[in-house]
């Protein structure tokens, strides 16, 4: 990886960054994963309604999503209290899928904007320039958070097992989707930072 | 949490006291939850942005995430919390709300 992520203009104050075009791609293909995970599984209605209120009810989903990375990115809201948890979700779960989904897509537009080509050549050596507005710039944040959440989930991420990433031999796909997420862990690092200077 | 190189070392005010009048106040509380994933950085920062907090305070909040596991954030009635519940999991971080102990 070349990127050595974001800064701040000092003129004009916008965030700015640097890719080159495989990074930019592999940003894409990132969030374009998360808009798909995000669409893709339907509002489930709860099994203990009764038949007719379940099939009168498509409001939004009660239970937690089965698919590890959307119950992570939907938490359970009360701890003790099922029924309002449910609720909870009813009433959030639609509206913050949408949101996240959102962000992924402004990602990628944004991506497409500054002239990644839908197809990237590998021979040629082409550099994306991105320049964000502070609106722009917070969006990217909380969907690199989402991206980071989504393959930590994936590969199992703990506290302190450092170690036990850096002792996988290179040959290993997980020490290569380890990598990525490291790479995006450091990328969200500069940009907060940049957003806080 | 975790805490990438980049990162400047974070200063903590150790003699900060929560307010426990507002607290009995306000029934409800908002509870962020330790996670491998989220950056201390990125923590505090959500915390100064959303809830309007000043840096200091928004370090002392995330230290008490990262090394307690957990740490109120914010307490208010149970429409408030619900609301900043759903805003920590627009910004991925893992939040939950409950009575006040």
């Amino acid at each position: 990886m070349i990127s050595t992520g974001f800064e701040r203009h000092r003129r004009s104050g916008r965030i700015i960054a640097n890719f080159t075009a495989f990074e930019a791609d592999l940003l894409r293909s990132l969030a374009s994963q998360l808009v798909e995970l995000l669409r893709n599984e339907a509002a489930v209605p709860r099994e203990d309604q009764d038949p007719f209120e379940a099939m009168m009810d498509f409001s939004g989903p009660t239970t937690v999503p089965e698919d590890p990375v959307l119950a992570r990115l939907f938490p359970t809201a009360y701890t003790h209290d099922e029924e309002a948890a449910g609720e909870f979700r009813r009433f959030t779960e639609g509206a913050l899928r949408d949101g996240k989904a959102q962000a992924a897509a402004t990602v990628i537009e944004t991506l497409e904007d500054a002239g990644l080509p839908a197809e990237v050549d590998e021979d040629r050596m082409v550099f994306i320039d991105v320049e964000l507005d502070r609106e722009t710039a917070h969006t990217w944040m909380r969907s690199f958070t989402d991206i980071r959440l989504a393959l930590a989930t994936r590969l199992g991420i703990e506290d302190g097992d450092e170690e036990f990433w850096l002792s996988l031999p290179d040959e290993d796909p997980r020490a290569a989707a380890h990598d990525i997420y490291e790479w995006v862990g450091y990328l969200q690092e500069t940009l907060v930072q940049s957003l806080m200077s | 949490m975790v805490n990438v190189s980049a990162a400047s070392p974070v200063e903590v005010e150790p003699t900060v006291v929560p307010d426990d009048l507002t607290h009995l106040s306000k029934p409800w509380v908002t509870i962020v939850w330790n996670d491998p994933v989220n950056l201390m950085t990125y923590v505090t920062y959500v915390f100064e942005t959303y809830f309007g907090y000043p840096r200091k305070k928004a370090e002392k909040l995330m230290m008490e995430v990262h090394e307690d596991g957990k740490s109120v954030v914010s307490s208010g009635t149970r429409e408030e919390m619900e609301r900043d519940v759903q805003a920590m999991h627009e910004y991925g971080l893992w939040a939950t709300l409950q009575k006040a102990e």
